[in-house]
């Protein structure tokens, strides 16, 4: 872990009511949505690792590839580095995408399997003139050591690795053109255990040596306890919890992340402990094309009361640092 | 709940199983032993491609074409399966054991109705014989409201395609479980469904087998899941069990280096950082290193790990590990 959360200040990202609906059809006269993210504000410091949690469906990709500029915003602002690029990713300029970069999270469809690791990491540092034409070669062996592969990898094709391997090549390619930001969407959730600690300690080492800013996107709330200075949980395209990681794991507040919580397999007695007692994991994520009025968890909250099935709840401050979108704390 | 070894339903002894591709032979399975005891929930723990999932689909004889086996025996109640007449061995699949696989999506046939699909179960099955339509609806509808699906009567109606995935994993469940069976393996249910969707999948699961009296066999490459679901464990690695212990014991007093590594890795709630994970990866089945398959991710190899496997041998209380340096042969 880098830096404590609270004495990092600069802000890098910025993101500001955003709102990406995609549109699916008609019903009985009226357009129909699907609000992958409904009005998500957050801020990322620089030097931080940001982690994003939330289950399928939640909005955490639909996020991540609007602040990449692979979806126009439907409503709302994003502010990276003290621009606005709020557009797409055709009218953004070359020293943003440089500085924005995103891994993710199945290499297998991610890398061309029809060309090898030289082409593959060749393309950005062409893009962005990184290397001249005889620096090519040399620059990307360095490259292939960063994320500790050997030179010769530079003629194998993706299809010939290993998951792990070419999530390496993944990291490789997107820290080619040296950004400030990059963007993980669930880099390890495809690999096993002891292939993601790899991969982990690597970018974390990265994180240090370069000085990055991470947005990280997973449901893997373990993960995020041991790696992400900040956590912000998803549910159903808007933000419900976020606070500084050791608060987030000891004082749990809103519903949902109790919930998550309580649904992690451990391997030991301690971890036990920590889980929230007497909470049970029910119901399903309603769909996105029909949100429940009111909170949208209601359908599955322990605790809900009556005004959390007519009033969407505003995101408090219930602790420094700490925030909730819940009535409980309102 | 322990089993004395002698009241095993399922016993595998030294089975072998190799593909044959146009490479050569893909020697994936390395001299397995496992049992299950009338009862018992036992758990199946290993990384991608360690041979879990060739192990228990040679034990329902539903190998692809290009799979041999050229050594080994699978006793269910004292007759070996793999020698068994269709007759017989149809009898094991529609009476005495049944499976739940990875993806219930590729396991529902898309174009029938689920209730088409139960009732063929039931039908071809022993309790379904001489049943009315009546009878066998009623037995299917008593099935779908045991998984905790409410209208199962339009469930039985609709197709796949209409319910979520967390739906279809729990009426793969509900098929596994209408008829009488002695012997449940579960491929790693729902390892695409959601933490909290999971969480109840487990549970259901963990009850229902109780409360029939199944044994159950649970393949996961999550030693949490295989600590919150089962007796006894099985960690196994490129085809090979390397070590074998009840679940409370194998968790307080883990041997074999791999199971150390593979626990090391799992990140924990607690926090304290990533560990190191294990180096290099599994190895290329067709040509296997020669001894110990870890011993070249090994921190403890030596000179007779190169040369010479390592069979499985008690520890004590029923602990059995397959490792020199632990057995104390080095």
């Amino acid at each position: 872990m880098s830096g404590d959360a609270l004495t990092l200040t600069e802000t890098i990202l910025e993101v500001q009511n955003l709102k990406t609906y995609f549109s699916v059809g008609k019903a009985e006269g009226k357009p129909l949505f699907v609000k992958a993210v409904d009005g998500v504000s957050l801020k990322v410091k620089r030097g931080e690792i940001m982690g994003l949690v939330g289950e399928s469906g939640s909005g955490k990709s639909t996020l991540a590839y609007t602040v990449m500029g692979m979806y126009p915003p439907t409503e709302g602002k994003i502010i990276f580095q003290g621009q606005d690029i709020s557009m797409p990713s055709a009218k953004r300029s070359l020293s943003i995408k440089k500085d924005l970069q995103i891994v993710f999270q199945d290499p297998g469809s991610s890398l061309n399997s029809r060309q090898n690791v030289r082409q593959i990491l060749e393309l950005p540092l062409r893009v962005h003139k990184i290397a001249s034409k005889n620096g090519l070669e040399e620059k990307i062996v360095q490259l292939l050591k960063m994320v500790e592969l050997p030179p010769n990898y530079m003629h194998k094709s993706p299809a010939s690795m290993g998951g792990g391997e070419r999530q390496m090549i993944s990291i490789a390619r997107a820290l080619a053109t040296d950004p400030q930001f990059v963007i993980l969407d669930e880099p390890t959730s495809a690999l096993d255990v002891s292939i993601q600690a790899k991969i982990i300690n690597m970018l974390l080492k990265l994180q240090e040596e370069k000085g990055l800013t991470y947005l990280f996107i997973t449901h893997d709330l373990s993960l995020m306890r041991n790696i992400a200075t900040r956590v912000a949980i998803m549910y159903l395209g808007k933000i419900c919890e976020t606070a500084p990681t050791e608060d987030f794991f000891q004082a749990p507040l809103h519903p949902y992340t109790r919930m998550l919580l309580s649904s992690i397999p451990v391997v030991s007695e301690e971890e036990e402990e920590l889980k929230p007692k007497k909470v049970v994991s029910t119901g399903e994520i309603p769909s996105p094309v029909n949100v429940p009025p009111g909170c949208s968890f209601h359908l599955r909250c322990p605790e809900k009361r009556e005004v959390c099935m007519e009033v969407d709840p505003e995101m408090v401050e219930a602790e420094p640092g700490h925030f909730v979108r819940c009535h409980l704390y309102g | 709940m322990i089993v004395n070894k002698n009241d095993s339903i399922l016993n595998i002894k030294d089975l072998h199983v190799h593909y044959r591709t146009y490479d050569g032979f893909a020697k994936v399975l390395d001299g397995v032993n496992l049992w299950v005891g009338k009862g018992e929930k036992v758990g199946l723990v290993g990384e991608a491609g360690c041979g879990k999932t060739t192990t228990m689909r040679t034990v329902l004889r539903i190998l692809p074409e290009n799979a041999v086996v050229p050594k080994g025996e699978i006793f269910y109640h004292g007759e070996d399966i793999l020698k068994m007449k269709p007759q017989k061995l149809n009898k094991v699949r529609t009476q005495g054991i049944s499976m739940i696989f990875q993806e219930p999506a590729a396991a529902l046939n898309p174009v029938f109705t689920i209730g088409t699909q139960m009732f063929d179960v039931i039908r071809y099955s022993d309790s379904g014989k001489g049943r009315s339509k009546e009878e066998i609806k009623e037995l299917a509808v008593k099935a779908i409201g045991e998984v905790y699906i409410p209208d199962p009567e339009r469930i039985l109606n609709s197709y796949p395609g209409q319910l979520s995935g967390g739906m279809k994993q729990r009426i793969c469940i509900a098929m596994a479980i209408v008829t009488e069976r002695e012997l449940l393996i579960a491929d790693e249910p729902g390892t695409s469904l959601d933490v909290t969707i999971l969480d109840q999948v487990h549970r259901l699961l963990r009850g229902l087998v109780e409360k029939k009296g199944m044994s159950l066999i649970m393949i996961t490459h999550s030693l949490g899941v295989a600590r919150e679901m089962t007796d006894r464990i099985y960690v196994m690695y490129a085809g090979n069990i390397v070590e074998t212990a009840e679940t409370k014991e194998l968790f307080k007093n883990p041997l074999h280096p791999y199971t150390l590594g593979l626990l090391e890795s799992v990140p924990r709630l607690t926090g304290g950082g990533v560990a190191e994970g294990i180096y290099g990866r599994i190895p290329d089945y067709f040509s296997p290193p020669k001894g110990c398959r870890f011993h070249p991710r090994c921190r403890l190899s030596e000179e007779k790990c190169r040369e010479e496997k390592p069979l499985l041998k008690d520890v004590g209380d029923g602990h059995q590990v397959a490792c020199f340096k632990v057995q104390g042969v080095i």
